[in-house]
């Protein structure tokens, strides 16, 4: 119970470590350039204690139960065993793999990489503050589910290029050929928060679960190595809820614009 | 004290929610396709409620204190009058967040291990530690100048769109010119710079800005910070690599 204790007080310490440098900016400014007392000082303090606190536990919980156990199921699933096991059974060789054959792992991609979104911290605040800001029309699961589902679709689309070795570029520029093309047809005021949505995203939960699937399957893959392969899985993540979050917004307007 | 009781409940009950699918695919997973038992159940019942609780009290506390702060500054700012003062705030905030964020730390220090081994740069942990802080001022250089540019964008009015795609256009210069192994590192240093904290302040600041100013829309004009953040580091960084590789 002490050890339990301790390590949760020096995740508290960890991250008001992290924190620091970004509140002694913030009330560097405040006292220094705008001079002005700030509004609900008291109720903004608390604010950021219930910010630190809650995210210090929240990053202990993840590495406490969560992360060990996805990034152990990463390494099973990519495990030569449980991919080739069949393989060798029927007598062919992990070369003669077929892109099918990673199957089990196509589907934890999609299915982590949308669970992990709609857990992100980041993105419930800026779904949050789009919905307030938009009076109602941006509905905040609409829109995390639309990131969420660009997620899968990146780290699923990422997973399939580690196991293809196809160029990581080809899908970035053919990625930004479709968000050029939605741009242009996708109603005007949700084009900043659709950009805004792919760095959002990527944050504490999909990272480090992703990275751990990225670099387990690349060292797996026969002739693929974690340094060259490993990369890019985050890329994907970015670049995918764009495209989505521009296809809901386009999905909803026509809809409003059909029952009117 | 009834009233406060009531929205923390509700809040424990939305971040349930929130994480319910992780950990039903999780489990999901566990008990079907790899088909082993949960070790330390315990362990992991305890981990989770953990997280719900430090899930509640974040969003709490975004409400309460990140938004508010963010906002405010962006209207104190804005009555100043002072352009160069909100901008050289912009800088401070992307460049001192950035520098310090842990997922960067990691990404930069797995980079200089990678480069090292494949004899890129000179071996040594002098050389490693040297090329890892290089990458890291890098990016943090890049989230500063992309707050500077966003605001102004937002004080001009200018559509964010063809700030992105000309970016764009330059990060598929720049992969012609950059070698190699530099390409999926600078890639991915786009999506690690925008922590949980950095991501909800930016937002607050851009909204508050854009609402303070006479004829900006907050949802048009507020949003787009965090793009711009996300998009020139994989310029920089690419730079960078081309530099010093």
């Amino acid at each position: 119970m002490t050890a339990w204790l301790l390590s949760l007080l020096s995740a508290i310490a960890h991250t008001v470590r992290d924190v620091l440098p970004i509140a002694a900016i913030l009330f560097g400014f405040q006292w220094l350039v705008i001079r002005k007392p700030m509004p609900n000082l008291k109720k903004v303090l608390i604010g950021f204690i219930y910010v630190l606190v809650g995210l210090a536990l929240f990053l202990e919980g993840l590495n406490q139960a969560l992360f060990p156990l996805g990034k152990l199921m990463a390494q099973q699933l990519t495990d030569p065993a449980f991919i080739y096991g069949a393989l060798q059974a029927t007598g062919h060789t992990a070369q003669q793999a077929h892109w099918w054959d990673y199957r089990w792992v196509y589907l934890f991609a999609a299915m982590i990489g949308f669970s992990c979104s709609l857990a992100e911290p980041a993105l419930i605040a800026v779904a949050m503050k789009a919905h307030q800001v938009s009076g109602g029309t941006v509905g905040v699961w609409g829109l995390r589910i639309a990131v969420a589902i660009g997620a899968a679709t990146g780290i699923t689309l990422g997973v399939f290029r580690i196991v293809t070795g196809t160029p990581l570029h080809y899908y970035i520029i053919i990625g930004y050929i479709i968000v050029m093309i939605q741009t242009a047809f996708a109603p005007r005021m949700i084009i900043p928060l659709a950009y805004d949505s792919g760095g959002v995203t990527t944050s504490t939960v999909t990272v480090p679960l992703v990275t751990a699937l990225g670099l387990g399957l690349a060292s797996v893959v026969p002739g693929r190595s974690p340094l060259l392969d490993g990369f890019g899985l985050i890329a994907l993540t970015v670049l995918c809820p764009l495209v989505t979050v521009m296809e809901y917004a386009q999905l909803s307007h026509w809809r409003a614009k059909r029952r009117a | 004290m009834k009233n406060q009781i009531n929205i923390l409940f509700h809040g424990l009950l939305g971040s349930l929610r929130d994480l319910a699918p992780v950990i039903l695919v999780i489990a999901f997973f566990q008990l079907a396709v790899v088909q082993q038992p949960i070790p330390d159940l315990g362990g992991l019942l305890a981990g989770t409620a953990l997280v719900v609780v430090g899930l509640t009290l974040f969003v709490r506390g975004l409400e309460m204190g990140l938004f508010p702060i963010g906002e405010a500054m962006a209207y104190a700012f804005a009555r100043k009058g002072s352009l160069m003062w909100l901008l050289v705030f912009a800088f401070a905030l992307g460049f001192g967040t950035t520098v310090a964020e842990p997922a960067l730390i990691a990404v930069a220090n797995e980079a200089a291990r990678v480069a090292s081994d494949s004899r890129l740069i000179a071996a040594g942990d002098a050389a490693r530690h040297d090329y890892a802080l290089g990458l890291r001022i890098t990016v943090a250089l890049a989230v500063g100048v992309a707050l500077v540019l966003g605001m102004f964008r937002i004080l001009k009015g200018w559509p964010v769109q063809y700030f992105i795609m000309g970016g764009y256009a330059g990060v598929m210069v720049m992969t012609l010119f950059a070698p190699p192994s530099i390409i999926g590192i600078a890639y991915d240093s786009g999506g690690v710079t925008t922590s949980t904290i950095t991501v909800p302040l930016v937002t607050a600041l851009g909204v508050g800005l854009a609402s303070s100013i006479k004829g900006r829309n907050p949802l048009v004009d507020g949003f787009g910070l965090i793009a711009f953040a996300s998009l020139t580091p994989m310029i920089f960084v690419m730079i960078y690599g081309t530099l010093v590789l």
